[in-house]
């Protein structure tokens, strides 16, 4: 991979200037590349990694993994059913998987209800879906290679040899 | 209780005075540590946590576990060419620094000279008085901190028993080529030349293959080579490295090694087989950042008019400072008063480095463009007045 990709990933914000510096080009050359990544699709958009944990309102979101088993249609397979299902603003991820079921989305909610009302409603009933299996997120660890917890203590002496 | 004449002589450390001022401060950006800003990898320190839980906790053979002299032969094979045997030429040691004085301790008589370009890593010098040498210091400040060949012929005639050779080096940065070394090894060669190499950075060099010393022709038998985990694996607290070298050398080394130390803890060397079996990704990774945040800082201190050399490894700039107007060890003083900033004076590794200052970059970016700022601030304050 680009190692201006590398350091995108890592830190979406680092300015053309900076990027050129590390890997030693012109900031041009960086800005033209990244145009180039986000106009082939390669970078698709930058955000924020936000530890809701810390978040009072945001807190109360419910999100739940959910196991989705489908039946695939001619021609388009589970392409034509896995649109109908990520269309859902509900469903923030959806992956096709390997495995005894097909689809693995994560939806989001405003409280277990909604998520609920959400699979019973919505989900369920569509004419290609099989059947569902619901797992609620207790508590997020690690998101992205990114491990939410209060930054970490430096642990090295000051200064040494 | 009187301490020894020996001991008293040894060459104080003359910036412990400011050392202790840095542990002394809070919220100070330090680029003065000399050690990755990376925890060990994961699944290293997961392996000596196992380790534990199996009930590893008893004294290895006194050379180290065989598991980890077998590895590291493969690694020196694998990696380098390298054929040395796990069973009589591989010595296990807490960390390069006690390989250094097993080295010295064991190849060097009272009063043979041994040779020490400077500026150099601070224990060079102390082991060798230590063990009843005496230091020869070369000083390459005029050569781009590099040993010449001529630089070398010319101390050559001092008749001295070893050379130490750091490279990467410990605090410039600095690094050989292998036509380079090949023109030091002749030289070695020639005069009957002892080599004690510290490779502890080698898997840090960046901009060409790093050439252990001991593949040059003929070196092999002439060298003892220091290298160990701390840098490259990031695992400087676990205190693991290694010797390797000549049977009769490693086994007279081993000699002091079973009396003074037994062996290396049994924790460590089960982490560090874990290291050479799976390490290599991390490594690489980490060698890229490294290489990143390098050539950001000398191109920054540059800029602010701290004159630098490109470091061809390791995780150390080693910027001259001249053009401010102070000494090594103001510069540092007030930058650390003023900015909060933390660097090292250069006169901490040789007093012929008056007028540098070390600064490591084994900090985060977003530290080393902070601390850079700051220092770029500091120079505007301080800006000598023209006459």
């Amino acid at each position: 991979m680009d190692e201006i990709l590398e350091i995108l990933e890592k830190d979406g914000r680092r300015s053309f200037e900076d990027i050129a510096r590390m890997l030693k080009k012109k900031p041009a050359a960086v800005k033209a590349a990244v145009a180039r990544y986000q106009k082939e699709g390669v970078i698709l958009k930058y955000k924020a990694v936000i530890n809701k944990e810390l978040i009072r309102d945001a807190a109360s979101q419910v999100r739940a993994l959910i196991e989705v088993n489908i039946t695939p249609q001619k021609d388009v397979g589970f392409d034509r059913v896995a649109e109908r299902i990520y269309s859902f603003a509900e469903v923030s991820s959806c992956y096709l998987i390997s495995g005894t079921y097909d689809l693995l989305l994560i939806v989001e909610g405003r409280d277990l209800q909604a998520v609920s009302r959400f699979v019973a409603e919505k989900l369920a009933p569509l004419e290609n879906v099989k059947g569902t299996t619901t797992h609620f997120l207790l508590k997020k660890y690690k998101e992205d290679g990114v491990i939410l917890k209060h930054k970490e203590e430096n642990k090295r002496i000051a200064i040494s040899y | 209780m009187s301490v020894t004449k020996k001991v008293k002589n040894l060459q104080p450390s003359g910036i412990r005075e400011f050392f202790d001022l840095v542990l002394g401060m809070k919220e100070v950006i330090s680029l003065g540590v000399g050690e990755p800003d990376f925890v060990t990898p994961w699944q290293i320190r997961e392996a000596g946590i196992y380790s534990l839980e199996e009930g590893f906790t008893s004294y290895t053979s006194n050379k180290g576990l065989y598991k980890l002299r077998l590895g590291i032969a493969r690694y020196l094979k694998n990696r380098w060419g390298l054929e040395y045997s796990p069973e009589e030429e591989i010595l296990i040691t807490v960390g390069a620094s006690e390989g250094m004085d097993l080295a010295l301790r064991t190849l060097i008589n009272p009063k043979d000279k041994v040779l020490i370009p400077v500026p150099s890593y601070v224990s060079y010098g102390p082991l060798t008085e230590l063990a009843a040498g005496e230091p020869v210091y070369i000083d390459t400040t005029p050569y781009g901190f590099k040993l010449t060949p001529e630089l070398l012929e010319k101390y050559a005639a001092k008749k001295p028993k070893a050379l130490i050779l750091n490279y990467p080096a410990n605090p410039t940065g600095v690094s050989y080529t292998a036509r380079e070394l090949g023109e030091i090894n002749r030289i070695l060669l020639k005069h009957k030349i002892l080599c004690i190499t510290d490779e502890i950075y080698g898997e840090l060099t960046y901009d060409f293959q790093h050439t252990p010393f001991a593949t040059l022709k003929g070196a092999k038998g002439n060298t003892v080579y220091l290298d160990g985990f701390s840098k490259s694996y990031a695992m400087t607290g676990w205190r693991v490295g290694f010797a390797a070298g000549p049977e009769d050398i490693i086994s007279a080394m081993n000699k002091i090694h079973q009396y003074t130390i037994m062996c290396v803890s049994i924790t460590s060397q089960m982490a560090a087989c874990e290291a050479l079996q799976a390490g290599r990704r991390s490594v690489e990774e980490m060698k890229r950042e490294y290489r990143r945040r390098r050539e950001f800082v000398i191109a920054e201190l540059n800029r602010m008019g701290l004159e630098c050399h490109m470091p061809q490894g390791a995780f150390y700039a080693f910027p001259s400072i001249k053009s401010s107007g102070m000494s090594s060890i103001d510069f540092c003083q007030k930058l650390l008063k003023d900015q909060k900033v933390a660097v090292v004076p250069g006169t901490a590794f040789t007093p012929m480095a008056e007028g540098y200052v070390r600064i490591s970059y084994a900090s985060s970016i977003n530290s080393l463009k902070e601390a850079l700022n700051r220092i770029g601030a500091f120079l505007e304050k301080h800006r000598p007045v023209k006459k």
